[in-house]
């Protein structure tokens, strides 16, 4: 079952034919549009007509969170703000969030994707899509909404959290797809038996989970508990957001859009681009992408391309599911969290000395984040109301940054440990 | 007028008070009052001890969050109203109680009541200025619940 068969089961050569002729135009419209390119480009010596294959790609230099920071917030765009129809945003490290936009076209592409996705869940028309992903500057909410829309199932624009009524609706509503990210499915999976119902008494039969790193034990989790199918689907918003790459029912690593973006698998520490099967990481280049092209993105995903023809027809090489970061960044629900965020608010509020740690665990199935912050001589008064107004600040401060609530701990001195003394900033429980 | 007393932040897990306590023991510093104000994480811990500042040294080099601060004692009849009174001068001059703690009778039919309030030298004069018995140092502070803990 396939949403557009042309495309996606395009024969390998006229793919890579499209994708050098797609590329040439990404990078003409990037160094003409945008001055950030046109000037990393002269840098390195380079012009978009130096593209005489499409390995002619990794002479190119590549373009990091960074550049995007930068060039806040439009510097990066390659259309005028009146072609571009919207703007998602992300949270951001030290306060700058990273903006991005889409044109008409873009959204048509977008949608075009999540509909390819949706249906390698098998969606129909018929289909009733519960979508639990944040709806807002988040892209997981609204790129499931247009996808659907476009296969002209029925969505039910539900977003995160009110997990009762989420099952109250799954039931009543007879939801058939469920999407959000896997530990938030996994919580809905415990209040459903909770509430004292089963899987035969409701009609879901498949999901659709990313947003943040799961594994396979979870899936057969998510699977036994929900009586489902569950497919995992990767994505960002710096390259469109959800539908960069998904699975097929045979579940055996997700198909890259191929005719919208080159993924290449880099060596994080060189730079050299790795062969097939080699683990290193993910860099996509947009091929279609107007309002932002975006020109070898270094992701700070860790996984491995998987070259072998699929079972499903597709004729796209695959990823292997994300198999972890290059940088220190965590995914908390599904919300993208840098320790130097928080770092950041503890040093804004001045009183704290940045002795912290953040310790990650997964109670039930939801993450819950604690940051353990040292008192000090400075920090520590005999009050018992100046010490929980201190612990306040510091949770309403990271929660208005990360979006995530936290629990703030203040303990004593010298008690986190610390190695060639530096602290261990992130303690990670959680086992996916 | 005033007498010093010790602040000391400690975790909410067991072990943390009695790693105060062990210190002080070992160093030979006695522990005259003690109260513990906990929260669901942390607890502050107050004590009156003989030696204050080298308590605060003792801990601080045992790496704990430590603050000296000042806090009045007051001495009272250990009969009905007698804290009452007390009350009263203070609301009179808008003094604010931060918290208190109180110890029975030291001396025969005395009671001692230490207040933190957050206008000291307010209510201190005022305090004075109606006949009430302040104590005067942490010695004096000290043979009061000396006694009356032996």
């Amino acid at each position: 079952m396939y949403w557009n068969q042309k495309f996606e089961c395009l024969p390998r050569e006229a793919l890579r034919t499209l994708q050098q002729e797609r590329l040439q135009q990404t990078l003409e419209r990037a160094y003409h549009n945008v001055p950030h390119y046109r000037n990393i480009m002269q840098q390195e010596n380079i012009e978009p007509k130096d593209l005489e294959s499409l390995e002619d790609l990794r002479k190119f230099p590549f373009t990091k969170k960074q550049d995007l920071r930068d060039n806040y917030p439009y510097g990066m765009f390659a259309v005028s703000l009146s072609e571009v129809v919207r703007i998602h945003s992300s949270s951001g490290t030290t306060g700058k969030p990273t903006v991005v936009g889409y044109t008409r076209n873009d959204l048509n592409t977008w949608s075009e994707l999540m509909a390819r996705a949706l249906m390698n869940a098998g969606v129909q028309k018929e289909d009733v899509i519960q979508n639990a992903y944040g709806y807002g500057l988040f892209t997981g909410g609204l790129g499931v909404h247009y996808g659907a829309e476009k296969i002209g199932a029925s969505i039910i624009p539900i977003s995160g959290g009110n997990t009762k009524r989420q099952v109250m609706i799954m039931k009543d509503y007879e939801s058939t797809i469920l999407t959000c990210t896997p530990s938030y499915a996994l919580f809905i999976a415990e209040v459903i038996k909770e509430m004292g119902l089963k899987p035969a008494d409701l009609k879901l039969k498949a999901g659709l989970f990313g947003a943040e790193p799961w594994s396979e034990n979870m899936r057969k989790e998510i699977e036994e508990k929900l009586g489902i199918l569950a497919i995992d689907i990767y994505g960002l918003s710096e390259i469109i957001g959800p539908g960069v790459a998904v699975e097929c029912k045979y579940k055996n690593g997700l198909h890259v859009m191929e005719d919208h973006f080159i993924v290449e698998v880099i060596n994080p520490k060189t730079g050299e681009v790795l062969p097939p099967g080699e683990q290193g990481e993910l860099v996509f280049t947009s091929l279609t992408k107007e309002a932002l092209p975006i020109i070898r993105y270094r992701t700070g995903d860790i996984s491995r391309i998987i070259d072998k023809q699929c079972e499903c027809g597709r004729t796209s090489i695959k990823i292997s599911r994300i198999e972890g970061r290059t940088d220190d960044m965590l995914i908390i629900r599904g919300v993208n969290v840098f320790p130097s965020q928080i770092e950041h608010v503890l040093l804004e509020i001045g009183e704290v000395e940045p002795h912290y740690q953040i310790i990650i665990d997964r109670e039930g199935q939801l993450d819950n984040l604690e940051v353990q912050v040292e008192v000090s001589e400075k920090t520590f008064f005999d009050e018992v109301k100046r010490l929980e107004s201190l612990n306040k600040k510091i949770r309403s401060e990271i929660e208005s940054l990360l979006g995530v609530s936290v629990r703030v701990k203040l303990v004593e001195p010298k008690t986190i440990a610390r190695s060639e003394g530096k602290a261990k900033r992130v303690i990670d429980k959680r086992k996916f | 007028m005033v007498i010093k007393q010790l602040s000391i932040f400690l975790e909410n897990v067991p072990g943390r008070l009695s790693a105060v306590t062990s210190i002080l023991a070992e160093n030979n510093i006695n522990l005259r009052a003690l109260t513990l104000a906990d929260t669901a994480d942390f607890g502050v811990l107050r004590l009156i001890v003989d030696q204050p500042e080298i308590a605060v040294e003792l801990l601080l080099d045992n790496n704990f969050a430590v603050k000296l601060g000042e806090v009045i004692a007051v001495e009272l009849e250990d009969t009905p109203g007698g804290i009452d009174k007390v009350l009263k001068i203070l609301e009179k001059e808008n003094v604010n109680i931060e918290y208190m703690y109180a110890f029975m009778g030291a001396k025969p039919k005395k009671a001692l009541v230490i207040f933190r309030v957050d206008k000291l030298s307010e209510a201190i004069t005022s305090l004075q200025k109606n006949n009430i018995k302040l104590i005067e140092s942490e010695e004096e502070a000290i043979d009061l619940i000396y006694y009356c803990w032996d």
